[in-house]
């Protein structure tokens, strides 16, 4: 990997994850600076998703270790933990909304959870977000089943925001969205970015994204991280892969 | 780096001037909101308002908002509240939370009397509803069954075959404990009774009839319900819920034919082997009670046995069976395609499908019992 980073938000270390006889991550090392948008991509089944899950502390991994906000999340106190998980925010790719609660109650859940915070300021609070996800006043008192898919990701990711994390994780943020659509998420993810500070790390599929939204690239192969950089590193790159994925004819289209 | 916010008055007179310090975040917020009430108060009618907020350490949403809830409140008139020193970082923040509109906070209807009378009411007349949807599923299957008659080949046997494994292989060690512990516990009180009168050979009597006419297919049916009709009901729900049964029709098939009719057959098959199964090991069961509580030895029991009871009684029995099956299987099937988009929705209609099974299989047997006291068997 090119250059260590000073004080990042995120530090991987060696990790290891194994399912089984199949080691999906292999000593993989990853820096995410403070305030950036890292775009996370690689082959289908390379353990894109597998990574994100293993930093949120969903997927046990064999060896390594992992600092988010310099707090080692293996060797922390449980209150330590708590505190790392109420300053981020994460958007599962099926959205993973509360399919029982209605989208205002799936927004404040995490605020019911972790303040205190008087009903009025609540509401108000979920009217704001949903003004910066780009969705109606209205749409709050709907129930996920009634969204549509664009719609489910927006909410998805106010739910994600609805404590002020300093970092989310997006897990295919624009897969299953129409190119507008994705372009306008895209968009709200910068602008969120910069208005809120965030730093963000997205897993994704989509070229477009990683041209407009991303400021830094990783790329994930035979589980360690291949190439780590600029979206002009990444074009220089003579690595097989990622000369076909950002020279093909798809690439070749979204670079017009 | 976190300090406690406050929200001072720093010049009084014509003008209202407000200082915003400290850190403006949501840990802070029920501190924040007291004190944005308590600014909301002052004023009087004031030239003009200046909400200085240079020196916040840190903003984030619930400051921002707020900072702009003051402001909003302080708008009277002509008079517009100035927000000076806002730095660059958040002054985005503070942009984006201006454009929320307000909205009033939403009233959360209460529970009230008329409410829940409103809801029984619902209830009573949607029973209607349901008898109309049993009925019209009854007639989905029967129709699917006669397609599958017509063209033998349409039907699946490799999921009715599978289905029988689900509900009857899987379900004969839970059956059979359970009933032979009934056909133990019917024989016991017999006889604890009946020996008062000097006539403990009657629970022989007893026995026979009780378990070969009700308690051996109702015991099974009930448990059935329990135990397969929420099993279908889950199955179909979640199937529906995640499309997969509108990918059936889309692709030409009726969900009728694949997913239902293979599990009704199943259960329809499965529920009179399982009553057959149950009532032996009640017998058997009441029968090892009698011996060793009673001191009916076996040879006596059987000869009793034999005279107590005739065929009639175990046909009036196993017959109750498949119809039972069928309310089962059609409630659940019924429940489980009513399922809705979400998690909650899925366990409701799991609940209703077992309740409302059971339900229907006490009524049916009341009307098995008429039938056969009116015809004398």
């Amino acid at each position: 990997m090119a250059g260590e980073i000073q004080n990042p938000i995120i530090r991987v270390r060696d990790i290891t994850v194994q399912f089984g006889a199949t080691r999906v991550l292999d000593g993989l090392n990853l820096d995410v600076k403070r305030g950036e948008i890292l775009g996370f991509v690689g082959p289908s089944g390379a353990g894109k998703s597998v990574l994100t899950r293993t930093i949120i502390g969903l997927v046990p991994k064999v060896a390594g270790s992992i600092e988010v906000f310099g707090v080692d999340l293996d060797s922390s106190s449980t209150s330590q933990r708590r505190n790392v998980e109420r300053r981020w925010g994460v958007l599962f790719q099926q959205g993973a909304l509360f399919s029982s609660l209605t989208v205002r109650q799936n927004i404040q859940f995490p605020m019911r959870e972790y303040l205190r915070v008087s009903q009025r300021l609540m509401d108000e609070i979920t009217m704001a977000k949903l003004t910066m996800v780009g969705l109606k006043p209205e749409v709050a008192e709907r129930f996920p089943s009634e969204l549509s898919g664009g719609m489910i990701k927006r909410v998805a990711l106010a739910r994600a925001l609805s404590l002020d994390p300093d970092l989310v994780f997006l897990d295919e943020p624009t897969s299953g969205l129409d190119p507008i659509g994705a372009g306008d998420f895209d968009e709200l993810v910068r602008t969120l970015q910069r208005t809120l500070g965030l730093t963000v790390f997205m897993v994704t599929h989509d070229l477009d994204s990683l041209y407009t939204a991303c400021d830094r690239i990783a790329v994930l192969g035979n589980g360690k991280i291949i190439a780590a950089g600029s979206i002009a590193d990444m074009q220089a790159s003579q690595h097989p892969w990622l000369r076909q994925y950002f020279h093909g004819k798809r690439a070749r289209a979204v670079m017009g | 780096m976190s300090s406690d916010p406050k929200l001072e008055r720093i010049a009084k007179g014509n003008a209202l001037a407000l200082r915003a310090t400290g850190t403006w975040t949501a840990s802070f917020a029920p501190v924040l909101e007291r004190m944005v009430a308590d600014a909301e108060k002052l004023g009087g009618s004031p030239q003009s308002i200046f909400i200085d907020v240079s020196e916040i350490a840190k903003l984030d949403t619930f400051g921002a908002w707020l900072i702009e809830r003051l402001r909003r409140s302080l708008t009277t008139g002509a008079v517009e509240p100035q927000i000076a020193g806002l730095s660059a970082n958040y002054s985005s923040l503070v942009d984006e939370v201006r454009r929320v509109r307000a909205t009033p906070v939403i009233d959360r209807s209460p529970i009230t009397i008329t409410g829940m009378l409103e809801q029984i009411g619902r209830a009573v007349a949607g029973l209607a509803g349901t008898v109309a949807g049993l009925v019209d599923m009854l007639g989905a299957v029967l129709a699917a069954g006669f397609r599958v008659l017509i063209h033998p080949r349409s039907f699946r046997l490799t999921s009715t075959v599978h289905h029988m494994e689900q509900v009857c292989w899987r379900a004969v060690p839970i059956i059979v404990l359970i009933t032979f512990l009934i056909g133990c516990i019917i024989a016991q009180q017999g006889i604890f009774h009946f020996r008062r009168f000097g006539a403990d050979i009657f629970v022989v009597d007893m026995l026979g009839v009780l378990v070969l006419r009700e308690i051996g297919v109702l015991l099974v049916a009930i448990m059935v319900a329990g135990r397969s009709g929420s099993a279908y009901t889950a199955e179909l729900g979640s199937m529906k819920m995640r499309e997969e049964i509108d990918a059936l029709r889309t692709m030409g098939f009726d969900p009728i034919e694949v997913l239902v009719l293979p599990r009704m057959m199943a259960l329809v098959l499965a529920l009179p082997i399982l009553a057959f199964l149950g009532a032996m090991a009640a017998l058997y069961g009441g029968g090892l009670v009698a011996w060793l509580y009673g001191g009916v030895q076996p040879e006596a029991f059987l000869l009793r046995l034999r005279d107590a009871i005739s065929i009639d009684h175990f046909i009036v029995g196993i017959v109750k069976a498949p119809v039972m099956a069928a309310v089962i299987g059609i409630v659940a099937c019924v429940e489980g395609l009513a399922v809705q988009g979400s998690a909650e929705s899925l366990g409701q209609h799991t609940t209703a499908s077992v309740v409302k099974g059971i339900f229907f299989v006490i009524v049916m047997d009341g009307v098995f019992a008429i039938f056969f006291a009116s015809i004398g068997m």
